[in-house]
Parts: C-alpha cells; structure tokens; sequence
C-alpha cells in the first residue's frame, strides 16, 4: 500500500490545480486557474501587477486556502496535507523575507534547524549554500547592510536548505540591476538542468519568462489567458510585428495598413498601432507606401519578431511592461 | 559555488519536522540573540521604574515611615519589580517580522504555529528574570533585606516574572492581530492603570473608599502585595497564594487572547 502510495507520488506532476478560486471580500483575485507543471520545468507565471499571480503561489505553497477549487504540489493537497507540502518546497516570496537583524550565517542557521536538519547537515548545508551566496564574510553581517541582489541571493539559499523538490520563486529579479538579474537566471537554470529542480517562477518580465521557461502561463484579471512555450505563444499571434508610431490618430493608421495585403491583424494602444503580418520584411514597403498615400505623419516604423508582451496585447487589449510601470 | 552544486554536494539532506522543543528552543533562541540588537528598547523598561523609585523615596519616605513604621524602600521596590517586568515583549520585532514578511518565511517552514508564540513567551520570561536582577541590586544597595531570605528572593522573582509572562499576552495579541506597530507602541498605556490603581504608593488603609474599591478589584494590588509580603513581613502564604491566582487570572485571558490572535494569522483566511 506504502509502495503504492509511493508510486503514485512520484508519478504525480509537480505541480497540479483543478479551478482554483480565491476571493477577498466580494473581488475574485483568482477565478479559475487551471494548472499542470510535470516535473523537472521551468514554469513562467507572467502577467502584470495584480493580476493574481501571487495569490496562485501563496495558494500553492499553503500559505493561503483556496476558496474553491484544488491543488496539489509535490503530490500532496494543499488544503489537506499542508505539512507535506512545506517539507518539499522552497520560496523565495517577491519582498525577500529577510530579518535585517540577524546575520546571514544565522538566518540559515535558523531555516535549517527548523527543517528538522542535525547539527553536521546544518554545517553542511550552510557551508555550502554560503558559497552559493558568494557573498564571502558578509555572510557574518548583519542583513541590513546587504545590497538587493545580496539580499535575493541569500534568500534564495534560504529557500533551498533543505534540497526542495519544487522551488517556487516569486518575482525574483523585480528591482534588480541588470548584472544581479543575470545572476539570478544562471542560478535558476543551473538548478533546473543540473538537478531537475522544478521551478515554478513569476514574473512581470517578459524577458525573463523568455529566457528561462519551458512553457509559460499568461495570467491576467486571475484567469490563464493563453498557456505554451514561449515560442509556439509568439508564433500564434504571426511571424512578425510592424509597429507604427504616430502622432496622429490611430484609427486613421489603422484603416491604411488594413488595405494592406498580408497584414493578418491590426490594434492600437495609446500612439502606437501594432500590426501582426507573416513576412515583415516583404511586408514593411508597402504599409510605408500605404501611410505615404493616406498623408497620414508617421513618427517611427519598426519591424520586429514578436514578443511575450505582443502576445499579451492581443490577448488581453494592454501591454503588460505598461502595467509594470 | 553555483546554487545546483550548493545543493548537489549535500543533495541527500532533506527537510523533517524538527519537533515541538526543538521549534521552540529555535524561536526563542533566536529571539534571545536579538535582544543586545535591540537593546535600546528596554532603556524604558529599566529607567522609568528607577527614576519613580527614587523620585518616590525623596518625596514621601519620611511622612510614610513616620505614619506607618514600615521600611518605604522595601514598600516601594515591588512596583519598581513590577513597572519593569509589565510590558516586556518582543511584540515590536514581532510586528516588524509579519510586516517585512519574514512571519511568513517561518510560516512556510514545518514549523509548528504555536511555537512562533510561544518561542517568544519564553524568551521574554528569561529576559523578565534577567531585567528583575538590576532593580533589586539596587533595593539592596539601598539596605532592603527580605524577611524571608535568599529563598524569599528567588520566590519574588518567580513571582515577578510570571506577572512579566502574564503580561506579554496583551501586546502579542494586539501585534498578531492589527501588525501594527503604532498599535503595538502604545499598548503599554494599558498597564497603567493596572500598576497605578492599586497599593502602588501607600498601604490600603491610607486609600479613599472609591480607590479602595477600584484598588480591590485590580489583580496587580494582590501582586504588589504578595511581594511585599516576602520583603518586609515574611512567609505569608496567603498573600503569596493570592498573587499567583491573580497572576493567573491575567495570564489566562491575555495569553489567551494571544494565542487566538495568532490563529487568526496563520488560518490562511
């Protein structure tokens, strides 16, 4: 029976939820996310503030019930097998939870203890995590005194004393500079291909879920708006983007470019009119010459491949980099 | 080191419960460390009795030892005892934690819950006890001598100190339920009129009838006297019985208040 049990845990995705619900008050955060992580993925959870990503993860890693719906991690319900899922996750929560006050050798010191892990492990463990955290005798420093990207790091390692099946990382490179970001996305992938850690990652970065997901998960107002690899989700909005800036009216633009031949679809967005097309280089003469003949003053033409965020755009009707801001 | 080979050299550790006492000797010690961190919060806790003490003894010790006969000094050091235990908390790192998120990080650890409360109650009983050493080496500068001795001491101090742990619920309470430091600071206006309604200053004969009456119904005036009892009269088991059901009493609606608190907060609601 204990065999079985077993076995059905280790055939059991990563990470599973069945209409899940969370509402605060009469507002409904999260309405209906369907999810399926296998293990062993990088899962991108993007879409823009408030959207509900946060809710999902608290959700997720029990800190939250839902109030509908079900999920389990790691093979255990959240609801109902709250304990086991704590044991085989890791988070780094979007603020790094961190108490200024102690010093980064205690503070892992602590998270291992009460991870139950004996006095050799926790040696071990925080011996080898201080070198992950590469922040030499820092890690005798107060908190305080770390920088943000010191900060995600040893919050990181925090999240990883106790060798996680799941790692749940919430918005880990939200203010940080470029060289820590890069950071941040080595280390999240060398724990993915090393050592087939699932990841289960949010955030508002287009670039980031780009660069690190196997699939990614669009979330906006608290449902999943589209779901895939990065690369099938740009594929389905076209092969390539022309963008029009002008300084005049949209509608206008957007009337000149549909007489177009191959133009597949066309959205405005605040000064900025957003053509699908499937041959943007073939394509780019003749919406120039369209523009040209309608009289119509054009500030900026640009070709492109399409991003995340086009996906987001013609999804959803907004930007998420716009939200973001 | 990259994080994967952090984790591949000791990849075989895995995470367990810890257990209740191993939970709550983590928690408090950890709240013990951080105590000298803080430590300009319990300059409060150590002057203000002090400065009452002596402003009290300048003021009044000739016309109380005159009336009463008694040693006003040894009157006087059980509300100094209790004016520094009554408030002690670690609420306001408590606050600080669910505020910065870190309540949380504990929260998402095999932790049991009632150790993140409890962890913090034992931390400050051994800090009530530590903060009680000071007040009565000066008392005994000053040439207070119990009437019951050495034991006497350790009893007073006992004493003393499940009054601090009596108290701490009420801030714990307010902190775990609002997370709000301002309301935390300002709890300890609540212990004035439980320290200043009562014996405080002059024996019970020498009150008014209405503060008499108010004086009665406060449990503190049965802690002040219990104390007392053990400085300046002796073993008298009623009085010390008396302050231990009235520190009780406290004990029982605070701390409980604390712990429902604390439900609210981790219920995932």
């Amino acid at each position: 029976m204990a065999r079985c049990r077993l076995a059905e845990h280790d055939a059991a995705p990563a990470i599973s939820a069945r209409g899940l619900v969370r509402t605060f008050a009469d507002q409904r955060a999260v309405d209906g996310v369907d999810l399926e992580v296998p293990k062993g993925e990088i899962y991108g959870f993007l879409g823009p503030n408030g959207a509900g990503k946060s809710t999902v993860v608290r959700m997720l890693c029990t800190l939250l019930n839902p109030s509908e719906g079900v999920a389990t991690v790691a093979g255990f319900d959240v609801v109902k097998q709250p304990e086991r899922v704590r044991l085989h996750i890791g988070v780094a929560l979007q603020e790094a939870a961190l108490d200024e006050k102690q010093t980064g050798r205690e503070l892992l010191h602590l998270q291992c203890r009460l991870y139950g892990l004996r006095p050799h492990e926790v040696e071990q463990r925080v011996a080898d995590l201080a070198g992950l955290v590469d922040i030499g005798e820092a890690l005798d420093r107060r908190i305080g005194t770390y920088s943000g990207g010191m900060k995600r790091r040893l919050d990181l390692a925090a999240a990883l004393v106790h060798n996680p099946e799941v790692l749940f990382l919430d918005e880990p490179t939200t203010g940080l500079d470029p060289v820590s970001r890069a950071t941040v996305w080595e280390e999240v992938r060398a724990l993915n291909t090393e050592l087939g850690m699932t990841i289960f990652l949010t955030t508002q970065y287009l670039e980031e879920a780009d660069e690190l997901a196997h699939r990614v998960g669009i979330i906006d107002h608290g449902r999943i708006v589209a779901e895939d690899t990065p690369e099938a989700l740009k594929r389905s909005i076209g092969s390539d983007v022309i963008i029009v800036e002008t300084d005049g009216d949209c509608s206008a633009v957007e009337a000149a470019v549909r007489s177009v031949p191959s133009v597949e679809q066309v959205t405005s967005h605040g000064s900025e009119v957003t053509i699908m097309v499937q041959d943007g280089a073939a394509t780019i003469s003749p919406i120039a010459v369209a523009l040209h003949n309608a009289h119509l003053t054009v500030r900026n033409l640009t070709l492109r491949t399409p991003t995340l965020d086009d996906v987001f755009l013609e999804l959803t009707g907004g930007r998420i980099e716009e939200a973001a801001r | 080191m990259t994080a994967a080979q952090a984790v591949t050299s000791g990849r075989n550790i895995r995470g367990r419960e810890a257990g209740f006492f191993a939970d709550l000797r983590s928690i408090a010690g950890r709240a013990l460390r951080l105590v000298p961190r803080d430590w300009e919060a319990l300059i409060p806790a150590l002057v203000i009795p002090v400065f009452f003490f002596a402003v009290n003894i300048g003021q009044l010790q000739k016309v109380f030892e005159s009336q009463t006969g008694i040693n006003y000094k040894a009157f006087l050091l059980p509300l100094s005892i209790i004016t520094t235990v009554s408030g002690v908390t670690r609420a306001s790192a408590l606050v600080t934690d669910i505020q910065g998120g870190y309540f949380d990080r504990l929260l998402l650890t095999p932790v049991r819950r009632i150790t993140l409360l409890l962890g913090l109650m034992v931390a400050d009983l051994l800090l009530v006890v530590a903060l009680c050493i000071p007040v009565l080496a000066l008392g005994f500068i000053l040439g207070v001598r119990p009437e019951t001795g050495v034991p006497g001491l350790f009893v007073f101090v006992g004493i003393a100190a499940l009054w601090g742990l009596a108290c701490t619920g009420f801030p714990y309470a307010l902190a775990l339920k609002t997370g709000n430091p301002a309301v935390v600071n300002s709890s300890f206006l609540l212990f004035f009129p439980f320290t200043f309604l009562t014996t405080a200053l002059v024996p019970e004969q020498a009150l008014t009838p209405w503060f008499r009456t108010i004086a009665k119904l406060n449990p503190v005036t049965y802690i002040l006297a219990g104390l007392r009892s053990l400085l300046v009269v002796g073993w008298a088991w009623g009085d010390i019985a008396q302050a231990l059901v009235a520190i009780l009493v406290v004990g029982v609606v605070s701390i409980g208040l604390a712990f429902a608190a604390l439900r609210g907060r981790v219920k995932k609601k």
